[in-house]
């Protein structure tokens, strides 16, 4: 089974998945090896990374050297294809005219979503990230602890492959031993940090990616990953053979035609496509969850965008993992728009993002530093997990809930823009100029702040009463606040980063405002949307229970971010893989004992 | 991430340039900058072409003119290639400007169908035409033909926004754009690359991190072993 066009699918599958990112993907892998046959629906196109990526290709080879624009908004070479902030004739809209109380909303059309261009940050989260309420009273907790997360974050590390070291800081968890890759060597910008930060009391370490630093140990890892399944453990050994390790050049974000780090699209679809028991229908615009009179789920309602026709097709249990937006307009619109799966009336409530700002400065001692590649693993190769926990434990903190930090140098593949800003070199020309460039070029540094966002009431999205996309399909519209408790944070981080920043002796790029709702980054902006339809002990006040299924439509999972009852400082990504891969599961069982 | 902070002109700073430039100069070289019929084909047009869409072939060379038409007469780069020139010269650190395409790629920005280039629009063209008029008005002479001497007195006038003289200060902001646009397609050259130090895109066994010379330089040691 192949990627196939609609009109190609089988009358029924086993499971109906939607979406193909990380969560759908994760599903996919873990179903498919498992023996049930599968079809994925793709809102976008079939995509090829082997084939589409451009690897080595310079800017002065892309129109407009490669530089954002409305059709490319992260630039010419992101390996994002058909999507963006806007998708033409799939609006979304926004229920405030203030700029702070919007969502953005970023959607790619494509096999494989966001993950071909994500930052590849795979965190955990800690036993902290899932008792949030217990600790301090706000948000939700989650239906389980840390320790059932545990062994499912150790095995999308063994499968996906991370690079890292285990830090021992508390609430930032340790893998087992030989688990992680080994890091990469610090850059110059990144080891200065580090060497200051230290002063500072914030601890710069090596963080974790999904890229592989060394080949994965195909040897051994499949046995591991698959016990007593022969089957699955072959496959997953040719797809892990198929990878390569990193060559320490081109940036992530284009994705990767070698395979060296994680996509959904190189790592999670290859094998479960090699088992043949998935089918992939790209183009396939998912509207509604089907139901029959029992109220159990039969199958999708989808628009085919090739012939715009609508298309059903069938399973016994459906897996929504469409992003938490678009789950959320699937469920909102199933049954002729009266909804699904929201007897608590959750549903599209508690959107989370993360809480975003960036600082930049200039470091003189980083001036004129001798050439040198610093491409390294196409990201970042450090950061600092949240340093202040008994800070905050003490009652010494203004905000509740942590950061950790991000942090680049600029000695990175100039890319089109002007490498060095005009107000450091006013009135230069000529061969001036370009000694000028070369002192200043690699001594801009910019520190991000990634902080847990505690939901709230006022942040959540619904079906817009009026407006429809191209297909007649009610959109959705966004309502968002931030809470005086994500302002207090990245005041914080904006502290801290121009003390550390002056620390080095240098010099904080100013933004023009001092009022954190300006400089908080948008609602959606960092694109770790999640929430919509969070778990929890209680079908009255969630959406799905500890297994991503959904309380009232038995055969109903939901395994992208919509489910998270909380948004951790930690990137969503690897949390998403690990519930998918526990969900996937506890469904392959539920299957087998005929509870579905 | 730093990002170079790139002045956005709109339409209307233009037409306030246009007005505080055209009260500075004589009538004759005002004249030149009406969006009249004096003013050169395109001067004053609007882009109408389409972008490369949503999801262009990320793999194939693209070449200024490829995908949308662009818009500078001959005398119009010439003008734009001596102006790169002077910006970016031809020397120890690399070749001159319009070796690189620069010229090229400006008038690739200036005729992009999107909003930030459009914005850009009218102060290069406008620009091209100012600079060509003070080089007659000076030296009876294209900018493209006038020696450095000539060129770099044009060039001293406009080099600085915040020390130019009040008639120089619009003109200013064209040679800042000018400045900007080249700096940033210059630099993302190979040739520009080894200009500004910048060494990699190219695959590697292993990755060492920085070498000795430069942790000593900053005082630190690698500490990823």
């Amino acid at each position: 089974m192949p990627v196939i066009t609609s009109s190609k699918s089988q009358p029924s599958y086993d499971v109906v998945i939607v979406g193909s990112g990380a969560g759908g993907g994760q599903m996919a892998y873990t179903l498919t090896l498992a023996g049930l046959k599968c079809v994925m629906l793709e809102a976008g196109r079939d995509y090829d990374p082997v084939r589409e990526t451009p690897m080595f290709q310079r800017p002065d080879q892309a129109p407009l050297r490669g530089v954002a624009t409305p059709d490319k908004n992260f630039g010419f070479f992101d390996s994002t294809v058909d999507g963006g902030w806007q998708v033409p004739g799939e609006p979304y809209t926004q229920a405030s005219e203030k700029k702070e109380e919007q969502f953005h909303w970023w959607r790619p059309r494509m096999l494989g979503g966001r993950t071909n261009h994500w930052g590849r940050i795979s965190l955990r989260n800690g036993p902290y990230d899932f008792k949030p309420r217990s600790r301090d009273g706000l948000g939700f907790d989650w239906p389980f602890t840390y320790a059932e997360v545990d062994p499912y974050y150790t095995r999308a590390e063994m499968l996906v492959g991370v690079y890292g070291t285990n830090s021992g800081m508390e609430n930032t968890p340790d893998s087992p031993a030989g688990v992680l890759l080994p890091p990469p060597k610090g850059r110059i910008a990144e080891l200065v940090a580090q060497k200051y930060g230290k002063k500072l009391g914030i601890p710069f370490m090596p963080i974790h990616r999904a890229v592989l630093t060394r080949p994965l140990d195909w040897q051994t890892l499949p046995a591991k990953l698959h016990p007593n399944n022969p089957f699955a453990q072959r496959i997953v050994q040719d797809a892990m053979r198929a990878r390569a390790a990193c060559f320490w050049a081109t940036d992530c974000g284009r994705g990767c035609s070698i395979g060296a780090n994680y996509q959904s699209t190189t790592v999670h679809l290859p094998p479960a496509l090699a088992t043949g028991n998935l089918d992939i229908i790209a183009n396939a615009h998912a509207r509604e969850v089907l139901l029959n009179s029992e109220g159990k789920a039969t199958g999708v309602l989808y628009v085919d965008k090739t012939t715009g026709k609508e298309m059903r097709v069938s399973g016994r249990v459906v897996v929504l993992a469409a992003s938490s937006g678009e789950t959320v307009r699937i469920l909102l619109n199933s049954q002729g728009g009266k909804g699904i799966a929201n007897s608590s009336g959750l549903v599209g409530k508690y959107i989370m993002d993360t809480v975003g700002t960036s600082v930049g400065g200039q470091i003189p001692m980083l001036e004129n530093c001798p050439p040198h590649n610093e491409d390294g693993a196409g990201g970042g190769h450090f950061y600092s997990p949240w340093w202040l926990y008994q800070e905050q434990a003490a009652g010494r903190m203004d905000f509740p809930r942590g950061y950790h930090i991000e942090l680049g140098g600029s000695r990175h593949m100039p890319s089109g823009g002007n490498p060095v800003p005009d107000d450091f070199i006013q009135g230069a020309y000529g061969t001036k100029l370009k000694e000028e460039a070369r002192r200043y070029y690699g001594s801009f540094v910019g520190y991000s702040c990634r902080g847990d966002m505690i939901p709230n009431e006022n942040s959540f999205c619904e079906l817009d009463p009026e407006v429809k996309d191209k297909w007649g399909i009610p959109v959705l519209r966004w309502h968002w606040k931030w809470s005086q408790h994500e302002l207090n944070q990245v005041a914080h981080a904006r502290k801290t980063f121009t003390e550390l920043i002056e620390s080095m002796g240098g010099t904080v790029r100013k933004p023009k405002s001092n009022d954190p709702l300006e400089y908080i980054e948008p609602g959606g902006k960092v694109i770790h949307e999640v929430g919509g339809a969070i778990m929890g002990e209680d079908a009255k006040r969630s959406v799905c229970n500890r297994w991503n299924q959904t309380w009232d439509v038995k055969n109903l999972f939901i395994c992208d971010g919509a489910p998270f009852a909380s948004n951790a400082d930690k990137n969503p990504t690897l949390t998403i893989m690990a519930l998918a891969w526990r969900a996937g599961d506890y469904l392959i069982e539920e299957a087998r004992r005929g509870n579905l | 991430m730093t990002e170079s902070d790139r002045p956005r002109l709109s339409r209307r700073d233009v037409f306030k340039w246009f007005a505080a430039t055209a009260a500075a100069m004589a009538t004759s070289e005002a004249e030149l900058f009406a969006a009249g019929p004096l003013a050169p084909a395109g001067t004053s047009s609007s882009v109408s072409a389409t972008g490369y869409g949503t999801d262009p072939d990320l793999t194939r060379q693209y070449n200024p003119g490829d995908v949308w038409p662009l818009t500078l007469d001959a005398s119009q780069t010439a003008l734009l290639a001596a102006l790169c020139d002077v910006i970016l010269p031809a020397d120890s650190f690399g070749p001159a400007a319009s070796t690189l395409g620069i010229p090229g790629f400006i008038d690739e920005w200036i005729s992009a169908p999107y909003p930030v280039q459009q914005g850009d629009r009218p102060l290069v063209l406008e620009g091209i035409v100012w600079m060509e008029a003070e080089s007659q008005k000076r030296f009876q002479k294209s900018f493209a033909k006038l020696d450095d001497t000539g060129q770099g007195a044009i060039c001293d006038d406009i080099c600085n926004p915040a020390s130019a003289r009040p008639e120089f200060k619009q003109a200013a902001r064209f040679f800042l754009k000018v400045r900007s646009l080249s700096m940033g397609a210059y630099f993302s050259t190979p040739a520009g690359w080894q200009a500004i130090g910048y060494v990699g895109n190219t695959p590697s066994a292993t990755f060492d991190g920085p070498p000795l010379e430069v942790l000593q330089r900053l005082g630190v040691e690698q500490t990823v072993l």
